[in-house]
């Protein structure tokens, strides 16, 4: 086959339908660039969501949970064991806040390969005292640094830095809420009184801002040592312990087995969050449904026009069917033309596509729940300009291929005859 | 149908019927033969199937039965790819509507036969296709739009087009019937030029008595049937 020749038929036959082949090629570059935009800009958004959650939330979180035993002793009585037993008000078996022997078991946890960090926390109960005002607060104590680096704690740190707190054993970031309602700032001294009743003063370092009223109206975070000191525990008393893994998928293997193997509550991301990922999923799906919905409209609309084509070259293909071109030729004519479309409709589509989301990217976007977001999150992931052009060229193909087959198959004498 | 090897284009015993609306007999156990350099011509009522034969000679109509030859080689029954291969190379085309690729300039009509055949280099054929254009006396048309030139200028370069590989025949179909007698005549001449000088075989249908006169062969056709074959 001489591709120069039918190169150059093709080419001078959308050149000399300018108009008409630019409007084929705009609707690919329309479908194109709006599926790269959309893509974009709704991934980056949906990223944006999903770091939200998983960003600060531990693949395990390791707890004593307080509930009440799940055989009671009455089940263990042989005498019993055929009956059906029945006990009311159970109440919940009595143990300690603390995670037992936790330095232990963080030291063990930091050894195993799949843990990317293992941070102890410690929560207290206490009061924030402004006059004779008291506010109920939940302080963390927390590894501040380890925290940043795990858990981008430092993304909702709205003022001050969290390295200000890793160097001062007084010091606290205030939850904005709290900061608010009892006008302090950064630099101010705040009281507070833990739950048996003594005062501690601390120096707020920096005001920290989750975006959900309801935390920030009452959570603070000190050092670890601070908090257990407020709570007038040892160095070994620790509540909480967050793991972050390496792999995520694998959280519900490890939970369950530290659950089993320590005796002590260990939930997962997933369990923790199911909801969520259901939401990424339908939003992944509503995406992709619109943009290949585009495309498909972008393909019609080169299908319609490549057959109007065809009509009117009735004549040139039977000149050049009658000159000794086969009917493969006539057909790769107009595939070519598709092609040629496609190609130039999909790469202006592209540049679109990038121009736009970069042009989203930088409206500003601001908002209470999202502190350190200024503008607009585009995900500008090179796969879905891959994906955009090699579906340009798919589609056009097809719609060309109808088309350029019915070319193919017109008999020369039909057309010469009806003269 | 005596010494075959002669024969330029050989039709045996070609039969075809047209199917819709109804079954109809066109051609009717057509026989016939065109030596080199020969300027043969078919005449006709209207409906007499002489367009019909021409196709079938011609290579593009393939639905017929019997035997086409062109020299002396079986090409009935061909792929249609490799008789679009035949037609590229050895059989030039005159039509009655000129027939040009509209978006194309006049040098390029002549050359895409060539470029299609691919024997020679680009800067070869367009020089081809110049001395084309030259020796029908439109030169100076080369770089003009298709659609720009008049009627018989317009015929002249399917001429051209027509010679550019060089063909074994060339087949006309009414190639002066739309033109005014001025351009008729001049057509004429250029054809019997072709015949004479460069002994260029050619099969024209026509219905133009005065034209048909001056060749060297008439093949007279009606109901399907030639009349006579020796004139």
């Amino acid at each position: 086959m001489n591709w120069a020749v039918i190169l150059g038929i093709s080419k001078t036959h959308l050149l000399s339908r300018l108009k008409q082949s630019s409007v084929a090629a705009l609707g690919v570059t329309f479908g194109i660039g709006t599926f790269i935009t959309l893509s974009s800009f709704m991934t980056g958004l949906n990223g944006l969501l999903d770091g939200l959650i998983l960003d600060r939330t531990p693949h395990i979180h390791i707890y004593n949970e307080i509930e009440p035993s799940e055989t009671q002793p009455i089940d263990m009585a042989e005498q019993f064991a055929n009956s059906f037993n029945l006990v009311h008000s159970i109440k919940p078996k009595q143990s300690q806040v603390r995670i037992h022997n936790a330095l232990a078991l963080l030291d063990h946890l930091r050894k195993d390969e799949e843990v990317l960090g293992a941070i102890p926390q410690v929560h207290a109960q206490v009061f924030y005292l402004a006059g004779s005002i008291q506010l109920n607060g939940i302080l963390n104590g927390v590894d501040v640094m380890e925290e940043v680096r795990l858990f981008n704690l430092d993304d909702y740190i709205v003022e001050g830095k969290p390295e200000t707190l890793a160097t001062n054993q007084n010091g606290i970031i205030i939850g904005a809420g709290v900061a608010k309602k009892l006008s302090l700032k950064v630099g101010d001294r705040v009281q507070l009184t833990s739950i048996k009743g003594e005062l501690f003063p601390l120096k707020i370092v920096g005001l920290y801002q989750s975006g959900l009223a309801e935390i920030d109206n009452v959570q603070s975070y000190v050092n670890l040592n601070t908090a257990q000191r407020i709570l007038g525990e040892g160095k070994s008393f620790i509540s909480d312990i967050n793991v972050k893994l390496r792999v995520m998928e694998k959280a519900a293997y490890m939970a369950s087995q530290i659950s089993q193997q320590f005796d002590l509550a260990a939930v997962d991301i997933k369990t923790a969050n199911a909801q969520f990922e259901t939401g990424t999923q339908i939003r992944n799906l509503i995406t992709y449904a619109v943009s290949v919905t585009l495309l498909i409209v972008a393909g019609f609309g080169i299908y319609n026009i490549l057959n109007m084509m065809i009509y009117e070259k009735m004549n040139d293909i039977a000149i050049l069917k009658a000159t000794g071109f086969s009917g493969m030729d006539v057909k790769m004519i107009f595939i070519s033309q598709a092609l040629l479309i496609g190609c130039i409709g999909g790469g202006l589509g592209l540049l679109i596509g990038h121009f736009l989301s970069v042009g989203i990217s930088h409206i500003p976007f601001e908002t209470e729940a999202l502190p350190t977001i200024k503008t607009f999150p585009v995900n500008n992931d090179p796969l879905f300009y891959m994906i955009g052009i090699v579906f340009a060229l798919i589609s056009t193909f097809f719609a060309g291929y109808l088309p350029a087959s019915k070319a193919q198959k017109i008999d020369p004498v039909d057309i010469i005859r009806g003269q | 149908m005596s010494d075959q090897g002669n024969y330029i284009l050989e039709a045996r015993n070609i039969n075809k019927y047209f199917t819709d609306p109804v079954r109809f007999h066109v051609l009717k156990e057509i026989s016939f033969g065109i030596k080199k350099g020969e300027f043969v011509s078919i005449i006709g009522k209207s409906g007499c199937g002489k367009s019909t034969l021409l196709y079938v000679l011609s290579t593009m109509d393939t639905s017929y039965d019997g035997e086409l030859l062109l020299d002396g080689k079986l090409i009935s029954g061909k792929s249609n790819k490799e008789l679009s291969a035949i037609r590229n190379e050895h059989i030039g085309f005159v039509f009655q509507f000129h027939y040009l690729l509209p978006e194309f300039s006049v040098l390029e009509n002549v050359m895409l036969p060539a470029k299609k055949l691919g024997r020679k280099s680009l800067q070869q054929i367009r020089e081809d296709a110049m001395n084309k254009l030259e020796l029908l006396g439109i030169g100076h048309l080369a770089n003009k739009l298709a659609n720009r030139i008049s009627g018989g200028e317009k015929q002249r370069t399917a001429i051209a087009r027509a010679l550019i590989n060089e063909p074994t025949i060339i087949m006309g179909d009414e190639p002066t019937g739309n033109l005014d007698s001025k351009n008729s005549e001049n057509v004429f001449s250029i054809l019997k030029k072709l015949s004479v000088e460069r002994h260029m075989s050619l099969l024209v249908v026509t219905h133009d008595m005065d034209f048909a006169r001056k060749t060297d062969r008439i093949i007279e056709m009606s109901d399907g049937r030639i009349d006579n074959s020796n004139a």
